[in-house]
């Protein structure tokens, strides 16, 4: 077996349903960047299984958010191939990446990308309106604790509020997957951690599996999972035998 | 309401005074559509009602004097549906405290029923009873000029004698809805007035029982005018025709189409212009809010948005910008269209104005509309549809900055650093900056125009009146008379000088292209009237040959000096006369052709007659030499040229303020349209550089200096470009509106050009001061903070 490949044998995640949710088998992405050629990612295999939550640890660069973007369907890659429940994104047209975009994914960002001439209640409104299941945007943002400022517009909130408002945003529509990019990046620890608890708390509710993008190694104690990367490959993947609170991180 | 929804409508909020200076350029191009466009429809209805209600005739003659018996033969031409003979005779008038000359037309009324055709429309009162044989009604311009009511009485001297006539009614005619007095250039309601009368009365005081000089006729159904017009030419040649013609050659009529060809003129240019601009500041626009929302559009692609709906979101933006200017247009249009067609049923009698809207032209308004904004935002809104969502999420790649041009020259040195900053930024978007520059020089340029007709007039006035035709009156006879006359009226007390000239009517020919106009035969080497070359300069009437109006020549006759002119004389023995033409001559005002007076009496196988003369008189005795004139009785009418200049300048300045008005206010929109968006648009594009800048210690009036510098710097270069787009745009108003009625001249004046200017800097001041209140508010610390 491939000694960098993040794939499991069946059944190695206790008391976890070890069904496959996205499968990438040989993935690499290289950029053009006007002369020059960045290889983004090289050969990536990789499975993420249901209900998972996965720390994906890395120095800048080495290709952890291009890796999440093709696996969310912002991206392309460039040759090698992704399943997501056995469907293979890689052959998928822009129309279909939307769709599943709109039906599976949720995307937490760094900078949180909330639309700013919305309040916290109508960013959330502006997924649930075009989502298939979704739950009420109050449910969403009582569930990260943001039940009380539903009629705050961005720039009324503090970034950790924004940040929480996003994940509603992202767990709204009942994805079954979230993917996290560096979503404590911008924030305190203090308020980091409280994200942290709300991502956690979606991830044990709602049985999301939940990718969380960052290059803190205190975040990665609270993951089932750590994979790290460096160099646009998988570096290792190892499970946590035991998972703190993120009320016990510091940082 | 959808949340995207919600955040269009506050984003549009943001950006209000961008949408709201949008609309304004929206509203000048549709409005001008629309008030174009709905006058003119409802001008052509009117006109067309009024002549069916009227019955007004197609085919006109005059003639010298015929037996009523020739109707019966004018009836039975081929073609004619109808025929109806009249008696019009010249008259002078005397209006009750009126010292001025009044000179007028009788029109016969048939003795018993209605006229049969060009009826005249009974404003008030009624018409003269059959038999009554001194009622009159008289032309509404007329009665209003004088207050005069039915009940009041008038004076007329029709061929010597004169007869008191009770006003009975007040009417108009589609005859004589644009009425200038013979030898005048303009109307002159107060010393013009139509008349009609009872045939039978008229034709007595005239002499002219049993007997006709005019006759009208309406064309049976597919019937050729210009057949008729032969026909009536030849039956009337031996009773004295003056020639048929059609109705397209009536005066009034032709009058009016010009007109109404001047208002689809500008139901084209300004449109375009504005629409134009329009959509220039909306891609600017759009194209700015795309860039702002980069990350937004790559979130909401991310959840799941489709291109399509990206799209259709950004489309829905546009058009609630444009939404707002569309209607906002469409009703400012349809209000300059109701006082704007007020105006020209004052200006041109007529009787009532059938306010037409036709839902078409509103449909036109909003299509064309949103063809222009489309065009303009397509582009921005598919880039910002088809942003792929990953790219969304990076920023943006820094702006490229080279050296300039001028910096490459070697001139930074002299140039400060925030001047660099300014050039640099110019020509970093060469494209952008040439845009700019455009939608302010569109600006200038329409300010120009505006103006530049006003300019034009005045120069058309100042040449027909202080170069070519400086007399003071100008007397008509009834009939051709010897030259001796002029010593009778010279001798008058107060006549400083006086100068015969004889005007014949023909219709010059040459090829298969004619023209009715007069001969006119003048003095060698007068003074008071002058022929002038293409400067300007007074140029003496050869000995021999004819001397035509340059358009005449030109463009209606094509004929050349040195070719030979057919002269159709419709006078006494109606000679056909073979004539070189000598010369040209300019003029702005009608079209004529000149002769010495000495050769057209020779022609005309004559002594030395004369039709009429032209007099230089003292103002101070001039109410006595009016009363002297009066007595004359061959004097058929005086003009008084001051009196029509001040007229004419009244009536134009009503029509012309209007249009300044409307255009100033329309100009100023694009003016401050364009340069607030720009300054707005960079404000927004570079606070971050300017707050940092403000930081490192520049003071607000240095920062506002390279922000305001790069706009009053487009603005500065952009004003002689729009001279020189309003010098083109006048060229082409000049030879639209060219005619043999008038031609205008490309004239404008150094005011003209500073009030254009000045429209346009006013419209950069009021931006700066905006801008100047929203730089005092750049809150240095957040905009450093926030991720472009």
């Amino acid at each position: 077996m491939h000694e960098s490949a993040a794939t499991l044998p069946g059944g190695m995640l206790a008391g976890m349903d070890a069904e496959v949710v996205f499968r990438a088998r040989g993935l690499t992405k290289v950029y053009r960047m006007g002369e020059v050629e960045v290889v983004a990612l090289r050969e990536v295999d990789l499975d993420l299984y249901g209900g998972e939550f996965v720390v994906l640890l890395g120095p800048s660069g080495s290709g952890k958010s291009t890796l999440l973007n093709i696996l969310g369907g912002l991206d392309s890659a460039t040759s090698g191939q992704v399943w997501y429940s056995g469907h293979d994104l890689t052959a998928a047209n822009e129309r279909e990446l939307t769709e599943f975009r709109r039906d599976h994914v949720g995307f937490v960002f760094q900078f949180y990308n909330l639309i700013p001439s919305l309040t916290a209640r109508e960013n959330v409104a502006a997924v649930t309106e075009i989502a298939t299941r979704p739950m009420a945007p109050e449910a969403a943002l009582e569930l990260v604790g943001m039940g009380r400022r539903l009629d705050h517009f961005p720039a009324q909130l503090s970034g950790g509020e924004q940040q929480r408002v996003a994940i509603a945003r992202a767990i709204a529509k009942n994805p079954a997957v979230l993917l996290c990019d560096e979503p404590t990046g911008a924030l305190d620890s203090a308020t980091g951690i409280v994200v942290l608890e709300a991502l956690q708390r979606a991830n044990e509710e709602l049985g999301t599996t939940t990718v969380v993008i960052t290059h803190n190694m205190v975040i990665a104690e609270m993951a089932n999972r750590v994979i790290r990367m460096a160099d646009g490959q998988i570096a290792g993947s190892e499970l946590n035998p035991v998972r703190k609170a993120p009320r016990e991180l510091h940082w | 309401m959808r949340a995207l929804d919600r955040k269009l409508w506050r984003d549009l909020w943001q950006m209000r005074g961008m949408a709201l200076a949008i609309s304004l350029v929206m509203i000048g191009g549709i409005s001008t559509f629309v008030m174009s466009r709905v006058t003119y429809e409802s001008l052509l209805v009117t006109q067309q009602r009024y002549y069916v209600d009227q019955r007004f005739a197609q085919v006109f003659a005059s003639l010298v004097r015929a037996p009523e018996s020739v109707a019966e033969r004018l009836v039975a031409l081929p073609g004619v549906n109808q025929a109806e003979t009249r008696v019009v005779a010249p008259v002078n008038l005397e209006v009750e405290g009126f010292e001025d000359p009044i000179t007028g037309r009788i029109v016969s009324l048939p003795e018993f029923g209605e006229p049969r055709l060009n009826v005249p429309f009974l404003r008030r009162g009624r018409l003269p009873e059959p038999r009554a044989d001194n009622e009159i009604a008289i032309s509404e311009d007329f009665a209003e000029a004088h207050g005069l009511q039915p009940g009041d009485r008038l004076a007329a001297v029709i061929r010597g004698h004169r007869k008191r006539l009770d006003i009975v009614g007040i009417a108009l005619s589609p005859e004589y809805m644009y009425a200038i007095p013979p030898g005048a250039l303009f109307p002159d309601y107060e010393r013009y007035g139509i008349l009609w009368m009872n045939r039978k009365a008229l034709a007595t005081a005239f002499d002219m029982d049993g007997a006709f000089n005019d006759v009208a006729f309406t064309l049976q159904r597919g019937a050729s005018e210009q057949d008729l017009v032969d026909e009536v030419d030849r039956v009337l040649a031996r009773y004295g025709g003056l020639g048929a013609y059609g109705r397209k050659d009536q005066f009034s009529h032709r009058f009016i189409t010009e007109e109404l060809r001047g208002l689809e003129t500008m139901a084209t240019i300004f449109p375009v212009i504005f629409l134009g601009v329009a959509a220039f500041l909306l891609n600017v626009v759009i194209t700015r809010l795309v860039a702002t929302e980069r990350e937004q559009i790559g979130t909401l692609k991310a959840f799941g948005y489709s291109t399509l709906q990206v799209g259709a979101h950004y489309l829905k933006l546009v058009l609630a910008i444009s939404a707002g200017g569309i209607l906002a247009g469409i009703a400012l249009g349809l209000w300059f269209a109701k006082g704007l067609g007020g105006i020209y049923q004052e200006f041109y009698s007529f009787p009532y104005l059938h306010f037409q809207l036709d839902p078409l032209i509103l449909g036109q308004a909003v299509l064309v509309s949103l063809v222009a904004v489309l065009a303009g935002t397509i582009v921005a809104v598919r880039r910002a549809a088809a942003l792929p969502p990953a790219e969304g999420m990076r920023p943006e790649p820094p702006p490229v900055y080279r050296a300039t041009f001028v910096e490459r020259l070697g001139l930074q040195r002299r140039l400060a650093e925030p001047t660099r900053m300014i050039v640099r930024h110019v020509t970093r978007q060469p494209v952008k900056a040439g845009l700019t520059m455009l939608g302010i020089a569109a600006a200038c340029s329409i300010l120009m125009m505006t103006n530049f007709q006003r300019d034009a007039i005045n120069w058309m006035m100042e040449v027909q009146y202080g170069l070519s035709s400086r007399e003071d009156l100008t007397v008509l006879f009834t009939d051709p008379t010897p030259r001796r006359a002029l010593y009778s009226l010279q001798s008058l007390d107060g006549v400083s000088h006086a100068e015969g000239f004889r005007a014949v009517p023909a219709r010059l020919v040459h090829g298969h292209r004619s023209y009715r106009t007069a001969v006119d035969g003048i003095e060698p080497g007068t003074e008071l009237y002058r022929v002038l070359d293409a400067e300007l300069r007074p140029v003496p009437i050869p000995a021999e040959g004819v001397v035509l109006t340059e358009y005449l020549a030109e463009e209606i006759l094509q004929i050349r000096p040195g070719q030979v002119l057919t002269i159709e004389v419709l006078e006494g023995s109606r000679p056909v006369l073979e004539v070189p033409v000598a010369g040209l001559t300019r003029q702005y005002l009608g079209v004529n052709a000149y002769m010495s007076r000495d050769a057209l009496n020779r022609l005309m196988r004559e002594g030395p007659a004369i039709s009429g003369a032209r007099l230089s008189v003292d103002s101070e005795q001039q109410v006595e030499i009016y009363r002297r004139l009066r007595e004359m009785p061959r004097v058929a009418g005086t003009v008084v040229r001051d009196t029509a200049i001040e007229q004419f300048n009244e009536m134009m300045e009503q029509t012309i303020l209007y249009f300044s008005f409307i255009t100033a206010l329309l100009g100023g929109f694009i003016a401050f349209g364009v340069v607030y968006n720009s300054a707005r648009i960079a404000l927004s594009e570079r606070s971050r550089e300017l707050a940092s800048l403000r930081v490192l210690g520049f003071t607000q009036g240095e920062v506002g200096y390279i922000l305001l510098g790069e706009i009053g710097l487009l603005t500065l270069l952009a004003i002689p470009l729009g001279f020189l787009f309003g010098l083109g745009l006048s060229g082409y108003l000049a030879v639209a509106f060219s005619s043999d009625l008038y031609r205008i001249a490309l004239i404008v004046e150094p005011k003209t050009y500073a009030l254009a200017a000045l429209i346009v800097l006013v419209s950069f001041a009021i931006t700066a001061a905006l801008i100047w209140r929203k730089l005092s508010r750049l809150d240095l610390v957040e905009v450093l903070k926030t991720r472009e």
